[in-house]
């Protein structure tokens, strides 16, 4: 199902509507999204798959509901129409009609009939779908209410269109769509999105300190735990830029609050500095990168995976870090718990790597699961006399004693220091601090093998990818039982054995959302192999699933 | 409580005759006589000379990059309240490469004391140009002279809405102490710019002490705007010290109330209920 309109005419909470109203009917539910980067004006679309028994990963071509808001919408999308789809739009934006799928309504004029704004225009629609499907009226009423909690006028108003619009999609449905029927799982389930889910896991893990600037598609987390912060008794702010903002979340690390920031490349890049004094200084840091097309600006409001390389290497020096790549809003979820566990088990800076596609696009999550953070390294109550901040241990990870402790003194240092944090260039200290900060990275290590690898299936062959391109991926495969998914999520360190364990003997392609194939480069680099082929993109798009087939029926593997 | 409390042991790198020693000396006066213990107090500060005092202060501390004592401080002070957070800075450090984040400090009202150290130059890189310059004065990267006009951090601080300026000179260090402490007890931003003569680049000591005086000994009323920003502006090569102004409003703390019973430092990790949260993705 595919809603499109112009930007302000509801795109995004239609096809969230639906999808919901889905969600409880028991389905599961996948909706994404792309807009330009304009506030008014500029064409959008949102697209909403569903299917009562399957899970659906991401996107494809075609489409069989397209819910139209204006005319142009009307006629751009009906080449992806299937065989038996239905074009929805007013009598105004879609006469003449030649193509029999595609069903002039009366819509405007039952909204002015009602009195009703001419923003309405999408509820009046949704309703028609809900018609066709033969949805449950009592869900799409609670989905509508719940979508209006906050105005009770606009929720009665809403749900009076849904009718009408329900009726006139009743008298529309040929039989083509089978009548949605109520499965029991509905209520469990959750339709959530990678940002969401990235602040809900961090939040798990212990967050208690969120900074941020904005910056597109990074910002809806922003906009969540702002929203949230009172529930959640958390510091939610927003400074002068992200330079101020990784500053301000090391320096509350530093106090002794789970830190975190969140921005695209183009902050990341104003952030590169202070990521090396979290290292330099020890202090655990968690950096959400939400990757959108650059150099520079680049593409705003679009999706891509171009900056594997550049969060790996980014600052001068070198020092051990983590970077977490989530692969769907469960992993995110999950990952962004375990960063915030990594980064204050270990002492350094921890980066999740994201990106539009995962971002901004919903999912069927089932439950996320309650998980309970360690008490990392830190050390609380009364610290022996002198307290050293930079300590030499077997692990390289010293205690962290937090400034206000009784009897301890904490000096964090981004010069080089000793183990006292008093500056020092003496050639023995500067060996032995370098050394000591890298002994934190066989145990890091241990768990990116361990845990930095994912595999679905089984089958002589790979595709090997990262990241949200996971799910396009295996929207591809899904019915092809000789090709093995192998998911890396561990992307430093790197999983090197694991990674040649599943890969043993078998010919693999790489499918990446890049052009210069970024994970193909780290798997030549470390495994020493070379891949069968590689499928990139770069045009600011996600996969659609048909292009993966495609390649691999090019390929001969399908 | 005596000053060795606060003394590392360490002995200052600086040039003889550096007025970072002054700054140093009149900063553990004022903690001791605010009978202030170690523990609770977190020196920040940035890179350049002055930033040796975190070796030399025994507090907490944390030496941060260059350009960035005030968002650091700012979130060491949101993350814990109950700490005294005193942030240290070169006019390099504060003036040229920090300066965006002097005016947001000052109009976000965070309670901690920001000393800047002024030199007019840059101290550990050996002698350039700063924003503090004087016109016409040749340094290393100006050897025809400066070419700039130079910023006025006092009447910067005051247009951002700064609720405590002050201006202290290194080489009066009983009075310096005075006002270190003023802008500690201050419930506020406490902006202090402070003349530091630098004897090896720019040895301005003959004429700073031809040139100030004490504002309070001038009748200057600090509860008074107006009169702070005329003070600030002064042409008649008069250099007026001491507190230019002083007023009360909300902190940045206190917005995040909600957060701070206890305090996100001092958090111990527990399991988070996130049913409510969660409501709306249902
Ligand atoms: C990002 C960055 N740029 C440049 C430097 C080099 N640097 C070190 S100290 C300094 C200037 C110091 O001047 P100031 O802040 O006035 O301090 P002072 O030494 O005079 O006390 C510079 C430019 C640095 N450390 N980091
Ligand atoms: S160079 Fe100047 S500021 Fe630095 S220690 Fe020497 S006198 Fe002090």
């Amino acid at each position: 199902m595919l809603v499109a309109g112009p930007a302000g005419a509801g795109v995004f909470a239609t096809s969230l509507i639906i999808g919901k109203t889905l969600l409880r009917h028991g389905h599961y539910v996948f909706v994404t999204n792309e807009y330009p980067s304009l506030i008014r004006g500029g064409h959008q679309w949102a697209l909403v798959r569903s299917s009562p028994d399957e899970y659906i990963y991401s996107h494809r071509r075609i489409i069989d509901i397209i819910i139209a808001l204006d005319r142009s919408s009307a006629f751009a999308y009906v080449g992806r129409l299937s065989e038996r789809g239905i074009v929805i739009c007013d009598e105004a934006d879609c006469a003449p009609a030649q193509d029999p799928r595609v069903k002039p309504l009366p819509l405007r004029r039952i909204l002015k009939e009602l009195g009703a704004p001419p923003v309405a225009l999408n509820t009046l629609a949704s309703g028609v779908v809900f018609g066709i499907l033969g949805a449950s009226r009592e869900i799409v009423g609670s989905v509508i209410r719940d979508q209006f909690a906050a105005r009770e006028d606009l929720a009665r108003l809403n749900v009076s269109l849904a009718e009408k619009g329900y009726e006139l999609g009743v008298g529309l449905n040929t039989g083509a769509f089978p009548s949605l029927e109520i499965l029991g799982n509905g209520e469990e389930r959750l339709l959530i999105d990678g940002n969401s889910a990235v602040a809900l896991g961090a939040l798990a893990g212990g967050m208690s300190f969120f900074v941020a600037y904005p910056m597109t598609p990074a910002s809806p987390i922003l906009h969540f735990l702002a929203e949230i912060q009172r529930d959640y008794n958390i510091v939610v702010f927003q400074p002068e830029s992200e330079i101020a903002a990784i500053n301000m979340a090391i320096g509350a690390a530093y106090a002794g609050a789970r830190s975190m920031v969140a921005t695209s490349g183009g902050g990341f890049s104003l952030m590169v500095e202070a990521l090396g004094q979290a290292a330099m200084t020890e202090t655990p840091l968690v950096v959400v990168e939400v990757q959108r097309p650059g150099p520079s600006t680049g593409l705003p409001t679009h999706t891509a995976q171009g900056d594997l390389r550049f969060v790996i290497h980014a600052s001068q020096g070198e020092f051990p870090r983590a970077v977490l790549a989530p692969g769907d809003p469960y992993e995110a979820y999950l990952l962004g718990f375990k960063a915030m566990e990594v980064a204050w088990a270990f002492q350094i800076p921890v980066i999740l790597l994201s990106d539009k596609f995962l971002g901004e696009s919903y999912w069927t999550v089932q439950q996320l699961p309650q998980m309970t953070p360690s008490a990392g390294s830190v050390v609380r109550g009364e610290v022996g006399g002198g307290y050293a901040r930079y300590r030499i241990t077997e692990d390289g990870v010293s205690p962290m004693a937090l400034p206000g402790t009784r009897g301890a003194l904490v000096y964090a240092n981004t010069s080089e220091h000793d183990e006292y944090g008093q500056g020092s260039i003496d050639p023995s200290v500067v060996k032995a601090m370098q050394e000591k900060r890298f002994r934190k990275l066989p145990k890091l290590r241990a768990i990116a093998e361990t845990e930095g690898v994912k595999t679905y299936g089984e089958g002589d062959r790979a595709v090997v990818t990262w990241g949200s391109t996971k799910m396009p991926v295996l929207e591809a495969v899904k019915n092809v039982s000789s090709v093995k998914v192998v998911q890396v999520l561990w992307l430093e360190p790197f999983p090197v054995d694991r990674l040649r364990g599943e890969l043993r003997g078998r010919p693999f392609i790489v499918v990446e959302n890049n052009m210069t194939g970024q994970l193909v480069s780290l798997i030549r680099e470390k495994l020493l192999v070379e891949p069968e082929g590689f499928l990139g993109k770069y045009d600011g798009r996600q996969f659609e699933a048909e292009e993966i087939e495609d390649f691999l029926r090019k390929k001969g593997w399908v | 409580m005596s000053l060795e409390l606060y003394d590392t042991g360490k002995r200052p790198v600086w040039c003889p005759g550096c007025g970072n020693y002054g700054i140093l000396l009149a900063l553990r006066k004022a903690l001791a006589e605010l009978k202030l213990s170690p523990e609770e107090v977190v020196i920040v500060t940035g890179i350049g000379c002055h930033g040796r005092i975190s070796d030399y202060m025994r507090t907490n501390a944390f030496h941060t990059i260059h350009g960035r004592v005030l968002p650091l401080a700012t979130g060491i002070k949101l993350a814990n309240p109950k700490l005294t957070v005193i942030g240290h800075a070169g006019d390099g450090d504060a003036y040229a490469i920090g300066l965006g984040h002097l005016p947001h400090a000052a109009r976000r009202n965070v309670d901690m004391t920001y000393i800047v150290h002024n030199n007019m130059v840059f101290g550990l890189t050996t002698g350039q140009v700063t924003p503090t310059t004087p016109r016409g004065v040749k340094t290393r990267s100006t050897p025809f002279g400066n070419p700039e006009q130079p910023l006025n951090p006092v009447l910067l601080a005051l247009a951002s809405g700064a609720t405590f300026v002050a201006r202290g000179f290194s080489g009066d260090v009983e009075h310096l102490k005075e006002v270190i402490k003023a802008g500690i007890l201050h419930k506020g931003f406490a902006f202090i710019d402070v003349l530091q003569p630098c004897v090896t680049f720019f040895n301005t000591y003959q004429v700073i002490r031809e040139r100030v005086f004490k504002l309070e000994e001038a009748g200057h009323d600090p509860s008074d705007l107006e009169s702070a920003m005329k003070m600030a502006m002064l042409s008649d090569g008069r250099i007026p010290i001491g507190v230019f102004y002083r007023t009360q409003a909300p902190t940045l703390e206190e917005a995040f109330s909600h957060a701070m019973n206890p305090p996100p430092a001092a958090r111990v990790p527990s399991p988070v209920d996130l049913s409510r949260a969660l409501r709306r993705f249902r």
